[in-house]
C-alpha cells in the first residue's frame, strides 16, 4: 500500500511540469498626489546589486499620487532578461527616456511616457549621461588597453546621436570617468582613476564640443565623483577622498575667473542642485566607531556657503539606513530621499515637504537611487 | 546567557536518549580493514552514510553531485562541470561544514568554503555526514571543532586471495564534451603493506544549452530565449599516491595528492551579457600521514600530519571591467595527537591536541601578509552501560595571529551526546545532542584589502537535536531504516557583508547577523532480497529523504515591514522543503537506478518578496550499469540521463543549470 502512495506520488512529480514565472503587472500603490501642473510625474530608477540583473525602473505619478513599482517588464514584456544589470543613471530628452546600465553595457532607450523600448546604445562599463544639441554624451570606463608598462585603460565619452542611437565619436579622457555636465560649448568631465587605487585621479577634463577632443585638464582633488553647473559660472565637483587619511570633500571651479578651485568643508556622497540650493549627504565609513556616519546638508551655490545641516527636520533620518537617491522638486520643493538599506533587499522611497517634514514613504526596488523629472 | 545556555543542554540531556543502532553493523563492515583497533563504542549517534555500490550507481560525478542525496544538506550549485559547488549543512553557512580526506580536514583558511565539485568520485568509497560531529573519543581535536563534518574516504586497497596487483582504468565520457579517463593501480608490498596509485584527467568544455522564459498573466509566452553557456571549460588533472599499513597493533597511512586546474568562471547571465571571460587556475598539493597504534589493550594512540600547499590565480581580462589578475598562495602545516584510554570497559577518555599554522600570501595592493598559529585541545569521554550511550566532549581553541592589530582568540566550546537504546537486542535508538561551536573568521573576513575587519569576533551556532532511528536491515528478506531528528540552531555574531561608504562596490565585514533554523530531517530506505533460491538473487532499494527548514533572519530589527522586510524572513536560498527519492535494482549483473532530487521554492534574499522568488526545481536522473566478466577481468558498462524532463532552472539567481545531459562510463577492473 505504501509502495503504491509512494509510486503515485512520484508519478504525480513525474508529470507535473516546472512553474512558469510570470511577468505580472506593476504594483500600484497610492501615496498622495502632488499640485504641480508641470511636473507631471518623474521615475526613480533602481541599480540592484551587480550580478543580480535586478534593476528595475519605478514612476511615481504625481498626479493621481499613485507609485507603480517595476513598470519595465510590464511595458516591455518581450525583452529577454528585463532592463538589466545596475542602473547607473537616468535622464530625459526630448520624447525619449535614457536608463544607463552600466554592468548590462548598454544606454536603453525608452519612450518617455510609457517607457516602452526604442532601443539601446551599446557602451561598454558606461556610467553617466547628459545631452546636447542633439546629442548624447556618455561617459565610459572602458577605453583602449595600454599595457606598457601596467595595465591601463582610460575613459571616454561617447558622443551619441540621439535620432539614430549611433555612436558618432569617442573622445579619451581621464581613467574611470564618471559625472560630466555641458556648459556652454564645453563638457567637464570628472575622472575619477577608481580601478587606480592607490593612484586615483584628481583632475577634470574639459572638452571642446566642436572639435570634440580634450583640450585640458583642471586639478582639483583625488577620486572625483559628481559634477554640477550652477548659474553662476561654476562647477561643483565632489571628491570620494582615498577612504582613508584623506576624506570626502566639495570644490568649486570657478570658469569665469581663471577656473580657480575653492573647497567647501563638506563631505559628499550625492547632491541635488536645485537653483541656488545644493543638497547633499554623504556616507562615509568610519573606522572609529566602525559604522556609517550619515551627514545631510544644504550649499547655498551663490554664496558658496553651507546654509543647514539638516533638511531632514523630523527625525525620519534615523530611519534612513543608507541615503543613496536625491532630488527636489523645482516648483513643489518636496525632497525625495532614497534608502539601499543592506544593497540585496528592497529599498524606500522618502519624500519630505520643504519644510523637512515626512509626507509619505514607499517601498522601492534593491537600491533606488536615480531619479527622472517627467514635465508635461 | 550562561546558565541558560546550560539549562537547555540540561534539558536536551532529559530528553530521552540512546541506542546506537548502526554502529555494530559498521564494524562488521569495516572488519577486513580495522578490526585490530576498532573502536568497541562506535558513534553515540550514527552518520549519514553513502558507499560502495549505493554511491557508484547514483549518476554523481563529483562529491557535490552526491552529497545532495542526504538529509539536512543544501548545495549551491554555479553549474556545469566545473562550476563552483558548495555545501550548507542545516543551513548554518558553508563556513561552518568540515571536510575531512581520509581523516584529515581539508583547510582554506582564505575563504574558509571548500568546493567539493574539484573532489572526484572516482576514488571515494564512502561520504559520511555527521550533524554535530562524529562522537567518537579517539579523534583528532580538529573533529570536534566544526557544527557539521563530511568524510570522505577513499578506496582503501583489497586483494583477493593469492592477488597482488589490482588494476582499474575507468573511462567517463558524455554531454559537454566531457572526457573523464582515470588509472588506480594496487600493488601488494609485503604482509600488512600496500600501495595505490591513481590518476584522473577531466576535461570539458562546459558548454551546454540553457534557457529562460517568462510568461504573461495569460499564459502566453512573453519572451523565450536559448543560448548556449560559456566560458565554463575546465581541464584539471588529479594524482594521488598513498602507503598503507595494518598490523595487529597498528594501522597507518601516508598519502600525498596532486590537483592541477584551469577554468572559465562562466558568470552570471544578465540583459546585455551572455559571455564572461574570468579564468581561475588552481594548484593543489598535500600530503598527509596517519598512525594509529594500540598499547595493551587499554590505551591507543593516533597521530596525525599534514603539510598543504594551494595556489590560485584569478585573472579578468575582460576590457569592460576592472583589470584584475590576483595570485594567492596558502600553506598549511598540521599536526595532532589523540589518546584514548580506557578506565573502565564501559568508559573511555580521550585527550587530543591539534597545532596548525596557516599563511596567506597575495600580490594585493596594501596586503596583510596574515600567519596564523592555531592550538587545539579537546578532551572527550564516552559511556556505555545498560542500555544508555553517551559522549561528552570540550574543545579549546586558542588562535594566534601574526599581523598588524590583530587579536588573538581563546574559545572554549562544548558538546553533548546521547543515545538511548529502548529495546534490548533491536537496532533501535533514541538520541539528542547539544553543541556549541564556532567558525574563525576566514583570512578574506579579516584581512582583505578594504573589506576585511580586523576587528571580528568569531561567528557561534548552538545546536540543539533530538530525533531517532530504526533499522531491521543486515541479511533479511526485507530490510527497513528510518531515522528522523528535530533540530533548532542559533547562528550569532554572524558575519555579514554591510555597505560600506556610498556606492555598491564597497563592502565591510562586520559580526551583525543572527539566524534561527528550526528544522526536521528525514530519511528511510526499504531493501528488498528476492530470488535467493533460485540462484538468480537481485535486489532492490528505495531510499527517501526529506529535509523541512524555517530558517529566519534576525539580524535587523528595523527592517520589520510585515511583507517585504528582512527581519524573520526565510534566508537566501534556503528552501523549507526539499527532499530526494532513490530507487535502484540489481539484478544477476545488471543495475537500473532512478534518482530524484526536489529542492522548493526559495528566495534570494530574506526579503521574501515576489522580486526575490525563485521557483522550485526537481531533477530525474536515471542510470543502468551491466558487468561483463572475462575470467579474471571484469568490466563494467553504465550509461546516465542526467535530467531527463530536461527541466532548466537555476540554482543560483543567473547561474542557469544544464538540461538533459548524458554520460557512458566503462571501467575495466584487472
Amino acid at each position: 500500500m505504501r509502495r503504491i502512495h509512494t509510486f503515485t506520488l512520484l508519478l504525480s512529480i513525474l508529470v507535473a511540469c516546472r512553474e512558469d514565472v510570470e511577468i505580472r503587472p506593476p504594483e500600484v500603490i497610492p501615496v498622495a498626489p502632488s499640485d504641480s501642473a508641470a511636473i507631471i510625474g518623474f521615475y526613480l530608477l533602481n541599480e540592484g546589486n551587480m550580478g543580480s540583473n535586478k534593476s528595475t525602473l519605478d514612476y511615481m505619478d504625481l498626479f493621481s499620487g499613485e507609485y507603480r513599482r517595476n513598470i519595465y517588464a510590464d511595458a516591455n514584456p518581450s525583452v529577454p532578461k528585463e532592463m538589466g544589470d545596475v542602473g547607473n543613471d537616468i535622464r530625459i530628452y526630448g520624447e525619449k527616456l535614457y536608463a544607463v546600465i552600466n554592468c548590462s553595457n548598454k544606454v536603453e532607450v525608452m519612450d518617455r511616457r510609457t517607457a516602452k523600448r526604442i532601443g539601446q546604445i551599446d557602451i561598454p562599463n558606461c556610467r553617466y549621461i547628459r545631452f546636447h544639441g542633439g546629442y548624447a554624451y556618455v561617459t565610459s570606463y572602458a577605453g583602449p588597453v595600454e599595457l606598457n608598462p601596467d595595465y591601463k585603460q582610460r575613459g571616454y565619452v561617447a558622443m551619441v546621436d540621439t535620432t539614430t542611437l549611433q555612436v558618432m565619436a569617442r573622445c579619451l579622457v581621464g581613467y574611470q570617468p564618471d559625472e560630466l555636465e555641458i556648459v556652454g560649448n564645453r563638457i567637464y568631465v570628472a575622472n575619477s582613476g577608481g580601478y587606480m587605487f592607490p593612484n586615483y585621479e584628481s583632475t577634470v577634463s574639459v572638452i571642446d564640443i566642436a572639435s570634440f577632443t580634450e583640450i585640458k585638464r583642471i586639478e582639483v582633488a583625488r577620486n572625483l565623483h559628481r559634477l554640477r553647473a550652477d548659474r553662476h559660472g561654476r562647477i561643483w565637483v565632489s571628491s570620494r577622498g582615498d577612504y582613508y587619511g584623506q576624506p570626502s570633500r566639495l570644490y568649486c571651479i570657478d570658469l569665469d575667473n581663471g577656473e580657480h578651485v575653492d573647497s567647501l568643508q563638506v563631505a559628499v556622497s550625492n547632491l541635488y542642485l536645485d537653483g541656488d540650493s545644493l543638497y547633499l549627504y554623504s556616507t562615509e565609513w568610519s573606522y572609529i566607531s566602525m559604522s556609517n556616519e550619515i551627514t545631510y546638508g544644504i550649499v547655498d551655490v551663490a554664496r558658496k556657503q553651507i546654509v543647514s545641516r539638516c533638511f531632514i527636520t523630523d527625525g525620519t533620518e534615523q530611519r534612513i539606513q543608507i541615503p543613496y537617491g536625491i532630488m527636489v522638486h523645482p516648483i513643489t520643493k518636496d525632497i525625495y530621499v532614497t534608502d539601499a538599506k543592506n544593497y540585496v533587499s528592497p529599498g524606500t522611497l522618502y519624500c519630505f515637504d520643504r519644510n523637512g517634514r515626512l509626507k509619505w514613504n514607499v517601498r522601492t526596488g534593491d537600491i533606488p537611487a536615480h531619479f527622472a523629472l517627467l514635465e508635461e | 546567557m550562561f546558565t541558560c545556555r546550560f539549562f537547555c543542554a540540561g534539558m536536551a540531556m532529559l530528553l530521552p536518549a540512546i541506542v546506537q543502532g548502526q554502529s555494530r553493523l559498521d564494524s562488521v563492515q569495516r572488519l577486513g580493514e580495522v578490526s585490530v583497533v576498532a573502536n568497541r563504542y562506535g558513534e553515540v549517534i550514527p552518520s549519514q552514510k553513502l558507499s560502495g555500490k549505493r554511491l557508484e550507481t547514483l549518476s554523481s560525478f563529483s562529491v557535490a553531485d552526491a552529497v545532495r542525496y542526504f538529509s539536512g544538506v543544501q548545495i549551491k550549485d554555479y553549474g556545469g562541470v566545473g562550476g563552483l559547488k558548495t555545501v550548507d549543512i542545516r543551513s548554518m553557512g558553508t563556513n561552518h561544514l568540515g571536510v575531512f580526506y581520509d581523516g584529515i580536514q581539508l583547510g582554506n583558511a582564505q575563504n574558509g568554503q571548500i568546493d567539493l565539485g574539484k573532489f572526484s568520485l572516482d576514488n571515494i568509497e564512502e561520504i559520511a555526514l555527521h550533524n554535530g560531529q562524529r562522537s567518537e573519543v579517539l579523534q583528532s581535536a580538529k573533529d570536534f571543532g566544526s557544527a557539521g563534518t563530511i568524510y570522505l574516504r577513499t578506496r582503501r586497497p583489497r586483494f583477493g586471495t593469492g592477488r597482488r596487483t589490482n588494476f582499474t582504468t575507468t573511462v567517463r565520457g558524455g554531454s559537454f564534451d566531457l572526457i573523464n579517463p582515470s588509472a588506480l593501480w594496487e600493488e601488494k608490498l609485503g604482509e600488512g603493506i600496500c600501495s595505490s596509485l591513481n590518476a584522473e584527467y577531466v576535461f570539458s568544455s562546459g558548454k551546454y544549452p540553457f534557457r529562460y522564459r517568462r510568461i504573461l498573466p495569460d499564459g502566453t509566452t512573453a519572451w523565450d530565449t536559448t543560448a548556449v553557456r560559456q566560458n565554463g571549460d575546465i581541464r584539471s588533472l588529479r594524482l594521488e599516491g598513498g602507503l598503507f599499513g595494518l598490523s595487529d597493533e597498528a594501522k597507518w597511512m601516508l598519502k600525498s595528492y596532486f590537483y592541477d586546474s584551469e577554468r572559465g568562471i562562466p558568470g552570471a547571465i544578465v540583459n546585455n551579457v551572455w559571455k564572461r571571460s574570468q579564468r581561475q587556475w588552481d594548484r593543489s598539493f598535500f600530503v598527509q600521514g596517519s598512525f594509529m597504534r594500540r598499547f595493551g589493550r587499554l590505551y591507543t594512540l593516533q597521530v596525525n600530519a599534514k603539510y598543504a600547499d594551494d595556489r590560485m590565480r584569478y585573472l579578468n581580462p575582460d576590457t569592460t571591467l576592472m583589470y584584475v589578475d590576483n595570485s594567492f598562495l596558502q600553506r598549511e602545516l598540521y599536526f595532532s595527537s589523540a589518546n584514548r584510554y580506557s578506565i573502565r570497559p564501559f568508559w573511555d577518555v580521550g585527550l587530543s591536541l591539534d597545532y596548525q599554522w596557516n599563511m596567506l600570501d597575495a600580490n594585493l595592493r596594501e596586503f596583510t601578509y596574515p600567519r596564523r598559529h592555531t592550538a587545539l585541545a579537546a578532551l572527550a569521554t564516552s559511556v556505555e552501560r545498560w542500555n544508555l550511550k553517551a559522549q561528552a566532549s570540550l574543545l579549546g581553541t586558542f588562535v594566534f595571529e601574526q599581523a598588524a592589530g590583530s587579536q588573538d582568540k581563546r574559545e572554549y566550546t562544548p558538546a553533548v551526546f546521547l543515545s538511548w537504546r529502548p529495546f534490548a537486542g533491536r537496532e533501535a535508538n533514541i538520541r539528542s545532542f547539544y553543541k556549541r561551536i564556532f567558525r574563525m573568521p576566514t583570512f578574506n573576513d579579516l584581512y582583505y584589502t578594504d573589506v576585511g575587519n580586523i576587528m571580528l569576533r568569531p561567528e557561534f551556532v548552538n545546536q540543539y537535536n533530538a530525533g531517532f532511528e530504526y533499522s531491521a536491515e543486515g541479511d533479511r528478506d526485507v530490510g527497513l531504516h528510518v531515522r528522523a531528528d528535530a533540530y533548532y540552531n542559533e547562528v550569532t555574531d554572524k558575519i555579514v557583508a554591510v555597505p560600506k561608504g556610498n556606492g555598491q562596490y564597497r563592502w565591510m565585514m562586520m559580526n551583525l547577523g543572527y539566524v534561527e533554523i528550526r528544522g526536521i530531517d528525514v530519511s528511510g530506505r526499504m531493501t528488498v532480497r528476492f530470488g535467493k533460491r533460485t540462484g538468480r538473487s537481485g535486489v532492490a532499494s528505495l531510499q527517501l529523504s526529506y529535509t523541512f527548514q524555517r530558517a529566519q533572519d534576525f539580524s535587523n530589527p528595523a527592517d520589520n515591514d510585515p511583507e517585504a522586510g528582512t527581519f524573520g524572513g526565510q534566508i537566501a536560498y534556503i528552501p523549507r522543503h526539499n527532499g530526494s527519492a532513490v530507487a535502484h535494482v540489481s539484478w544477476r549483473s545488471c543495475d537500473i537506478n532512478y534518482s530524484f532530487i526536489y529542492v522548493g521554492e526559495r528566495y534570494h534574499n530574506s526579503s521574501n518578496i515576489r522580486e526575490n522568488y525563485e521557483p522550485s526545481w526537481y531533477t530525474h536522473d536515471l542510470s543502468v550499469g551491466k558487468l561483463i566478466r572475462f575470467g579474471e577481468i571484469k568490466i563494467r558498462l553504465s550509461a546516465e540521463v542526467n535530467n531527463i524532463l530536461n527541466q532548466y532552472y537555476d540554482v543560483v539567481l543567473n547561474y542557469p543549470m544544464p538540461g538533459r545531459n548524458y554520460k557512458i562510463i566503462l571501467k575495466i577492473e584487472i
